[in-house]
């Protein structure tokens, strides 16, 4: 077992919907702050082997990991700007997109 | 390999040789493009003889086997390369008679695409034949009344159909 | 004509400006639905994986995005008649988030559907003659042409026959369907070139032969992406006749010997610069020598059946000139601005080309609310023969309008928000969606646009500046055709952050250039004050109505450089 340079989350997209969902304890949900951290490479291959079954069982596509922060409350934020889009939604229509329901701001970080 | 011919799952007769593979003297052997001289020299006549060839091959090299060869197959190294369905109408534009059999990952929804560029068959392997099975690849088939293209298949086309309508 | 055949639509007493479907055409576009709509229950069955069912999305028109499915119509050759843009805002309404985005190649995408709503959307469309057939895929995708077909004043003939015998005849070709990347087709039939066909895979420019008989000069290799090329000559004069016959030779050619192994270089641009242009004509040629002509024997009479249906419109005889016009022009200074600037000429006397920028000052260029879309549906009905065209820098076109009704149409569409009168200025900035949709993106496209046309908004200073064209892509692919901009930026990634480079030079059209670098990339915040830096050196530096292109062509690219890099001393380091 070896710790992550920076934790991860597993992100995919809900084949039926399109939505962009990540992998949490109780399975896909789309809200990111409900992501599965993995901290070590151990974690991060049951991510995996979770996300690649899932994509057999035809529930997910475009399955992958991204390096995410952990904000002061614990929550995972990732790192990359595009995969802040894809947690909040079109930087330029705050009004739809995951944003609209979470209440957050369009501005990406 | 599950073989399909017009939408329905079909017996195979022919027997893809091994490259290691002695010629055997019986049966519808199916070589690769690099044994066909060896197995036109020494099969005898009256046993059929196919070849399986890559989808970059040259039908003008192939030209000169094609009264001795009964089946060409035209390998897909991915459902994507469409290479396949230009050699198809190559092989039928330069004469080839025969079974041309398209072989490799080939889907249901390109069904169609095979038999208007001239295949007979198409020879997919197992797992693929589980997931697509018969009436998956006979409603592919029948999907379209009428292509525009004139020119492919032996249907006539919807700009045929028009013209016929129109005279 | 003989006796009606039940097979066919019965055409309308009245003469069609706009092809109609037969029968023939009816039933294929819902054969087409009925099998995407088994594909999709066979993919969620699990009969199908992700990677065998991609294609067949794509082909269809289905990507899937950053945050949801995208569904791209096709708007073949731009054209929409009134009733078809009415169904694409119910589409909207009902499936999608109320809006669409018109793209660079004259389409519509909805960037919401789901994919079980999907087969339902493409039945809605077929209801009124429209599908999103191959507006994606490795395959030939939708045909473009002139937005101002069929009515501009420097036209020969009208590209859309032309477009509409090739969109049929692509529409799922056997045997180029699975080809080693896309393929794009632009048709011209005018002095200007306003379809970019030196920038296409093919380019057709309508031309007549030694007898004056029909026919096209064919450019191939033309593409922009990750290595643009400027299309080149294949064939100065190809009978109409053989159109058909010689593209099949092309696309052989290009199908069995275009490179699979790198998709960055599968393009037919990659195979023609690769094999030299003189090699690649010979084995055109030879394969064109080759085939059997026999099935193109009817191709000159199912030209003529499709070309009867673009028939002009009823227009009134009027004199060229309006009085109505010129008093409105007099009263209003903001429609007398809009008529100088979105309108052009039209071939028929007292008739005019009307532009309706998408282009709002701070806007997403290209986007249209579904109540837009209803204002346009309308005025066209009641101002332009019920058609409009869509046109590749994402603007909508009223073909053809009344000049004595400009100024009734402008009080119509004024409140609707796309009365923006600055068609070909500054601010009708073409972009793609960028990351803010696009999963292929490495930056985000739109808020750099909304920035410079907030910075540019001053109607005086843009129309100072004249004709300048901003074309901005959010990644290498360029759909926001960047490369052929006279000012280009295109949006990477650099160390974690978005990063823009800028060209100088590009131009789409007959005198196509592909645009230079200016120098290393810039942040979002500085894009605006680059463009800024630019203008101002062109403008000191013209002479009398000089475009910009032309300005940048006798100056030299070292001279804008130059400039640059000294004004960036005070802002950005560019």
């Amino acid at each position: 077992m070896a710790l992550l340079k920076n934790p991860k989350i597993l992100v995919a997209s809900d084949l039926r919907l399109g939505e962009a969902l990540f992998l949490g304890p109780e399975g896909w949900t789309p809200d990111c702050l409900a992501a599965t951290v993995a901290h070590d490479d151990v974690e991060a291959a049951a991510l995996e082997a979770r996300g690649k079954s899932d994509v057999a069982a035809n529930r997910v596509v475009d399955v992958y990991l991204t390096e995410v922060e952990i904000g002061p409350d614990g929550s995972p934020v990732p790192l990359h700007y595009r995969e802040k889009m894809r947690i909040r939604g079109p930087s330029v229509r705050p009004d739809l997109g995951k944003q609209a329901w979470l209440g957050q701001s369009g501005d990406v970080k | 390999m599950a073989l399909i011919s017009e939408g329905r799952f079909i017996e195979d007769e022919w027997r893809h040789l091994a490259e290691e593979e002695d010629l055997p003297k019986s049966g519808k052997l199916i070589v690769s493009q690099k044994r066909l001289g060896e197995a036109v020299a020494s099969r005898p006549l009256d046993r059929a003889l196919g070849v399986i060839v890559a989808n970059t091959a040259n039908p003008a090299e192939l030209a000169p086997y094609f009264a001795r060869l009964s089946l060409i197959a035209v390998a897909f190294p991915a459902f994507a390369d469409g290479r396949g369905f230009s050699l198809a109408r190559l092989l039928r534009r330069a004469g080839f008679g025969g079974e041309l059999r398209a072989s490799g990952r080939i889907v249901a929804d390109q069904a169609i695409h095979a038999r208007q560029c001239g295949f007979d068959t198409i020879e997919i392997p197992h797992d693929l034949a589980m997931r697509q099975n018969e009436a998956q690849w006979a409603k592919a088939l029948a999907a379209y009344s009428g292509t525009y293209q004139e020119g492919y298949g032996t249907r006539g086309s919807i700009l045929e159909r028009r013209r016929k309508a129109g005279s | 004509m003989t006796a009606h055949d039940p097979n066919q639509a019965r055409r309308p007493n009245s003469p069609t400006t706009t092809y109609l479907y037969d029968n023939y055409d009816a039933a294929f576009v819902r054969e087409r639905v009925s099998e995407f709509r088994e594909q999709v229950r066979r993919r969620l069955a699990g009969a199908t994986t992700e990677d065998e069912f991609r294609p067949f999305r794509l082909m269809n028109g289905l990507y899937l995005q950053l945050h949801a499915y995208m569904l791209r119509v096709a708007i073949p050759y731009g054209v929409l008649t009134a009733r078809q843009m009415r169904r694409l805002a119910e589409i909207a309404d009902k499936w999608d988030k109320g809006y669409g985005h018109f793209t660079t190649r004259q389409n519509l995408q909805f960037n919401w559907p789901k994919l079980a709503d999907v087969p339902d959307i493409l039945e809605a469309l077929a209801d009124v003659e429209m599908h999103a057939i191959q507006t994606s895929g490795n395959c030939i995708r939708n045909v473009t042409a002139d937005h101002f077909a069929g009515v501009a004043a420097d036209e020969h003939e009208d590209p859309r026959p032309t477009a509409e015998f090739l969109r049929q005849w692509s529409s799922l070709h056997p045997e180029f369907s699975f080809l080693p990347r896309k393929f794009k087709i632009a048709v011209s039939g005018a002095d200007e070139d306003r379809a970019a066909i030196k920038v296409h895979d093919i380019g057709l420019r309508i031309v007549r032969g030694p007898d004056s008989e029909p026919g096209y000069q064919v450019v191939a290799g033309g593409g922009l992406g990750r290595s643009p090329f400027v299309g080149k000559l294949v064939r100065e004069f190809l009978p109409r006749e053989d159109l058909l016959a010689y593209l099949e030779a092309i696309l052989r050619v290009y199908n069995r010997f275009g490179r699979r192994d790198n998709k960055y270089k599968a393009r037919i641009k990659i195979l023609v610069h690769e094999t030299g242009l003189d090699q690649i004509k010979a084995e055109i040629e030879s394969e064109f020598a080759a085939m059997d002509r026999s099935p193109f024997a009817h191709d000159a009479e199912e030209f003529a059946r499709i070309a009867s249906y673009f028939a002009p419109p009823p227009y009134e005889t009027l004199p060229a000139h309006s009085a109505t016009l010129e008093a409105a022009k007099k009263e209003n200074r903001a429609f007398a601005a809009f008529a100088e600037v979105n309108i052009s000429p039209h071939k028929v006397d007292g008739y005019a080309i009307v532009t309706v920028s998408l282009k709002p000052i701070g806007g997403i260029p290209g986007d249209a609310t579904s109540a837009q879309m209803r204002a346009l549906a309308e005025a066209s009905e009641k101002f332009g023969f019920g058609e409009l065209r869509v046109s590749h820098e994402q603007n909508i076109i009223l073909p053809h309008v009344k000049k004595d009704d400009l100024h009734a149409l402008w009080k119509m569409l004024e409140p609707a928000g796309l009365a923006t009168a600055n068609a070909g200025l500054l601010t009708d900035i073409i972009s793609c969606p960028g990351l803010d949709y696009c999963s292929l993106a490495t930056a985000r496209s739109i808020p750099i646009a909304q920035a410079i046309s907030r910075r540019f908004q001053d109607p005086e200073r843009q129309r100072l500046i004249g004709k300048l064209g901003i074309k901005i892509s959010g990644c290498i692919n360029a759909c926001g055709h960047h490369h052929v901009g006279a000012i280009g930026i295109l949006g990477l990634e650099k160390k974690g952050r978005e990063s823009y480079q800028i060209t100088l030079g590009g131009d789409p059209s007959l005198s196509a250039s592909i645009g230079e670098l200016l120098g290393p990339g810039v942040s979002a915040d500085q894009v605006a004050d680059v463009i800024e830096h630019i203008v101002d050196f062109y403008l000191s530096e013209r002479r009398g109505d000089e475009r910009f292109i032309d300005t940048w062509r006798r100056l030299g690219h070292a001279r804008f450089k130059d400039a640059v890099r000294r004004e960036g001393e005070y802002g950005a380091d560019i």
